[in-house]
């Protein structure tokens, strides 16, 4: 019993949280934005230090699991999301969508991702899932006078809600071919002596590609860049960090616990899915004006990198698919916090050409910009390279070099957009004239800019967590 | 540790980034600033230059392996280790980046826009190759190798010249290209010898049907990185665009950046591919020093003929490298300091009439030789040493590649030496146009001969250069040993029974 309340606690206390602060904000006569915000992040942080100290085990006859590896993703979906908040302290006050339901959503949401990613059942994993994207579906429309942020609300919802259904199709075929949704017993029954059967696989498939479009993997990537522009930026943060984070870590715990030893039947899948995300991400980003589309694109290609690791299916694989996401929460949180500081006379510009000149007017902005870009390019000794170096190393040694030819090559070709960025910023003419940033603005920035410049000195203690977490997945 | 008890070129490499966060740190008005940060940055680069001569002198010339090594863990689970060390070839090529670096600092002094950010740019470009120098992890060497892209692309495309976007963004992504071939490359080597020891990896046999894939991608990197035709082509736009400092050090010590990888990587490691490809690499030499000195021949500008020259004498270098010979390679080394010196010499002589208010079109400059006695000697002079005037350093590089190339093909050999024609041939047009022709213009009335700062830049490459040329054994005493031995490694892994007989270098040289 004590097992399973110190297990549960984290997933508890958000709960709870998430229904006090809802429950605060409505009985209050004021609008408490800022408090309930502030109030949400130190709910995260709370929570980040029992997810830490939650001990490892399965609770419910193995409905949720704890494991070292929850425990990194967890984290991670917490930081992103943290960030967010903090991004929207400002952002939605000048844009006059400071309501409290907003940290009330996002608490819903990361409760959601994180009942994903411990879920050892595929019940357990498709509660989860509809709770943050239900949460997800309202930021996303959170500007509601806005056409743009109800117009990428509405676009979510449509195709996020189809994706659920082929997930709980998928779901139910699985269930259907083996009789049971429990991650090990599923495990048990596909170990490898025989293939799978065509209704398992057909199964499998319409899991991945549920889960597939939630990480926006291409070509189930068409919500991404209409979302990514439409919602309110630090949705826009969110939606760049947490949920991929949590959709990869599930697509990650499925893929490699109960289909794990089906490697060779899924192996190209996500082989395809890599290779379109990175060509999709690379070329479609060159014609970008709108530097959240911008972004959008450029996700879609990160995820594609992302999944090298697990097409690899080896440790090291899983392990360099858990450090670039890390590295690509990091340096994405950076960016956004960027993207929200390009405010002119109290209006959100958007374009890329409204950064010329920045580096003369405002060279600290310019300089993190223009890191954490170069860092998405993958130039060493920043720390985008070294996600690259672990999944082009995973894949070459798991004898995937086609993969790696292809993620070189893409690389190059979306070295050129962020490139054209940083140019604009450093050599072209112009005086953005931006408003002051807020604090918390310049806070994110600034951490995701060092986290990227310094990782190369330290990085031995990521590695070994992203180390203990794959360990914990492949058992 | 190694024998001086204090981890020498880890303070190397690492100086210029704690002038960085010096410089980055300066408060105070605008020209304030500016003034600190040039004589912090020319202070930072002479402290570097100062230690490099010190590991000059500790070095021992008897050793043909690596000295000064330092290791410590980095990337755990991947046995990616922090390795640097250096040996014979590329103690010279730190010792001439600390050496040009503060003359390219000096020549700055003229820019006055962002001063700090150019100072900053140009620190973290003397740390990220003198690291590459260093580094015997092929990981730590990839990052300082395709870190130079960074600052050096803000340095074209913030402070050149008119068309400095289309340069830098050429030049990024043609370096970029190449850099992550050669990244694909180092992976499959990694998987090889499951190490990134590059000390490993000399050792470690590559099946010899893998090389030359594995050789195409170095190539790809090395080859853009040294200019070899038809790579080059990113050079003339990068050189001629960029603010004079930056040309100095794309043509003095990026280039051998190139040209190291070769030596270093390539031919050690794959001896197959490498013997497979030498002709190849020779019809490419041949090219560059035949066709791209024709081309320098019809140049208008001056500072795209030295550019296209530097070219040429960069396709006399991959050819001394890859005969494979003691001559060859020796040759290519004193080349490459040679290049390193000369070229610099040759473009500051180009920025002092920049400085001046002059035009770079040859067509319009002329009878210098009247005004500035001092400046046509030093240019003279450095214009000598590039067409291979015995004597000057230039001399004893090609002369020996030369003679390595004879011992291998006689028509490379010959070949190479008509460059030396060819390139007699543009200098002495430069010569004439820059200094002789034109002799009463009515411009020339107001010109001055060099200033003190221009002496202070052009003497030391002088006397380098006549250095070089007469008394060439202070430098081939350090790297006779290893060149010998990766020589006979060489023939070893491809002839096994047959031993090749080391030739001291002395012998040639005498």
């Amino acid at each position: 019993m004590s097992l399973l309340l110190s297990t549960l606690l984290p997933e508890l206390l958000l709960g709870l949280g998430g229904m006090a602060l809802l429950m605060f904000g409505v009985l209050s006569k004021t609008n408490q934005f800022i408090i309930c915000s502030l109030a949400a992040v130190a709910l995260l942080a709370i929570t980040g230090v029992f997810i830490l100290l939650a001990p490892a085990g399965s609770v419910f006859d193995g409905l949720l699991t704890t494991t070292n590896f929850t425990r990194y993703a967890d984290l991670l979906v917490l930081l992103g999301s943290a960030a967010a908040l903090i991004l929207s302290l400002d952002y939605n006050q000048r844009e006059d969508i400071a309501r409290f339901e907003f940290p009330v959503l996002v608490v819903l949401a990361v409760l959601g991702m994180i009942v994903m990613i411990s879920a050892s059942d595929m019940m357990t994993l498709y509660l989860g899932f509809e709770l943050q994207s239900l949460a997800l579906y309202i930021c996303a429309a959170f500007a509601r006078d806005s056409l743009r942020s109800t117009e990428a609300g509405l676009k979510y919802f449509v195709l996020g809600a189809l994706a659920s259904g082929l997930l709980i199709y998928g779901i139910s075929l699985v269930y259907g071919f083996a009789g049971t949704t429990n991650f090990v017993a599923l495990a048990h029954l596909f170990d490898g002596s025989q293939p799978a059967g065509y209704g398992t696989v057909i199964g499998i498939v319409f899991v991945l590609v549920g889960i597939a479009f939630k990480i926006s993997a291409a070509p189930f990537h068409m919500w991404t860049p209409d979302v990514y522009e439409g919602s309110p930026t630090p949705v826009t943060a969110l939606f760049g960090t947490a949920p991929k984070v949590a959709a990869m870590a599930l697509l990650l715990s499925v893929m490699v616990g109960p289909f794990g030893h089906l490697l060779s039947q899924w192996q190209m899948l996500i082989e395809i899915l890599s290779i379109i995300s990175m060509a999709l991400g690379a070329l479609a980003a060159i014609g970008q004006t709108n530097i959240k589309r911008l972004m959008a694109y450029s996700s879609i290609g990160h995820m594609g990198y992302a999944l090298i690791g697990l097409a690899a299916g080896t440790l090291a694989g899983i392990q360099a698919t858990l450090i670039y996401l890390a590295i690509y929460v990091v340096m994405s949180f950076g960016v956004f916090a960027c993207i929200i500081a390009m405010r002119r006379k109290g209006r959100a510009v958007e374009t890329i050409a409204d950064l010329a000149g920045l580096s003369t007017q405002n060279p600290g902005y310019a300089l993190a910009l223009a890191v954490l870009l170069w860092s998405m390019a993958g130039i060493p000794p920043l720390s985008g390279f070294f996600g690259k170096l672990y999944v082009f190393s995973a894949a070459i040694n798991a004898g995937l070099d086609v993969l790696a030819v292809v993620g070189v090559l893409t690389s190059v070709v979306a070295a050129f957009y962020y490139l054209r960025v940083i140019k604009v910023m450093y050599f072209d003419a112009g005086s953005p004239d931006f408003d002051k940033s807020a604090s918390g603005v310049r806070l994110v920035m600034m951490v995701g800019a060092l986290a990227t410049i310094l990782f190369v000195f330290m990085p031995g203690p990521l590695v070994s967590a992203a180390a203990a977490a794959a360990r914990a997945l492949m058992g | 540790m190694n024998s001086l008890g204090f981890p020498i070129l880890s303070l190397i490499t690492f100086l210029p980034l704690a002038g960085v966060i010096f410089i980055a740190t300066l408060r105070g008005d605008e020209a304030a600033v500016a003034r600190n940060a040039r004589w912090g940055a020319l202070w930072v680069s002479l402290i570097v230059l100062a230690l490099a001569v010190y590991m000059w002198i500790s070095f021992d010339p008897k050793q043909a392996g690596f000295q000064f090594v330092e290791a410590q863990p980095w990337l755990s689970g991947l046995d990616v280790q922090y390795r640097m060390g250096v040996d014979g070839i590329s103690l010279f090529l730190i010792l001439l980046t600390a050496f040009i670096t503060p003359i390219a600092i000096v020549s700055s002094w003229n820019i006055t826009t962002r001063v700090r950010e150019f100072m900053i740019a140009f620190l973290l470009l003397d740390t990220m190759t003198i690291g590459m120098f260093c580094a015997l992890d092929l990981v730590v060497f990839y990052i300082f190798f395709e870190a130079v892209l960074l600052p050096m692309y803000l340095i074209i495309g913030v402070w050149g010249g008119e068309r400095r976007i289309y340069a830098a963004v050429k030049f990024f992504l043609f370096t970029l290209t190449g850099s992550l071939l050669m990244l694909l490359a180092l992976v499959w080597m990694w998987r090889n010898a499951g190490t990134t020891d590059i000390i490993t990896l000399l050792h470690t046999p590559i099946p010899p049907q893998v090389q030359p894939w594995l050789f195409v991608a170095f190539l790809a990197s090395f080859g853009v990185k040294a200019a070899v035709w038809p790579l080059h082509t990113w050079l003339p736009d990068a050189y001629g665009e960029a603010p004079l400092p930056g040309t100095i050090m794309l043509a003095a010590v990026l280039s051998k950046m190139g040209s190291y990888g070769f030596l270093r990587i390539t031919v050690p490691m794959l001896p197959h591919a490498s013997e497979m490809a030498a002709p190849l690499m020779f019809a490419l030499g041949v090219v560059a020093v035949i066709y791209v000195s024709l081309v320098a021949l019809a140049q208008t500008d001056m500072k795209r003929m030295i550019a296209y020259s530097s070219v040429a004498h960069m396709g006399l270098i991959v050819i001394g490298i890859f005969t494979f010979t003691v001559e060859g390679i020796e040759g290519a080394l004193l080349q490459m300091l040679s290049h390193g010196f000369i070229i610099t010499g040759l473009f500051i002589c180009a920025g002092v009439l920049i400085a001046r208010g002059e035009t770079m079109t040859l067509s319009k400059i002329g009878g210098l030789a009247l005004r500035m006695p001092v400046y046509a000697t030093l240019l003279m002079l450095f214009a000598l040493g590039s067409m291979g005037m015995p004597g000057t350093s230039g001399f004893v590089g090609e002369i020996l590649v030369i003679v390595g190339a004879m011992k291998v093909n006689f028509w490379v050999s010959a070949l190479a030496a008509t460059g030396m024609v060819l390139g007699a041939a543009y200098m002495l047009v430069l010569l004439r146009a820059v200094l002789f022709d034109k002799t009463s213009r009515p411009a020339l009335d107001g010109l001055k001969d060099l200033r003190p700062v221009e002496l202070a830049m052009l003497v030391p490459l002088a006397v380098m250069v006549m250095w070089l040329g007469v008394y060439p054994t202070s430098f081939t005493r350090i790297f006779d040993a290893p060149v010998n031995a990766m020589v006979q490694a060489h023939f070893a892994v491809l002839t096994p029974p047959v031993s090749i007989t080391p030739v001291s270098l002395a012998m040639v040289t005498k």
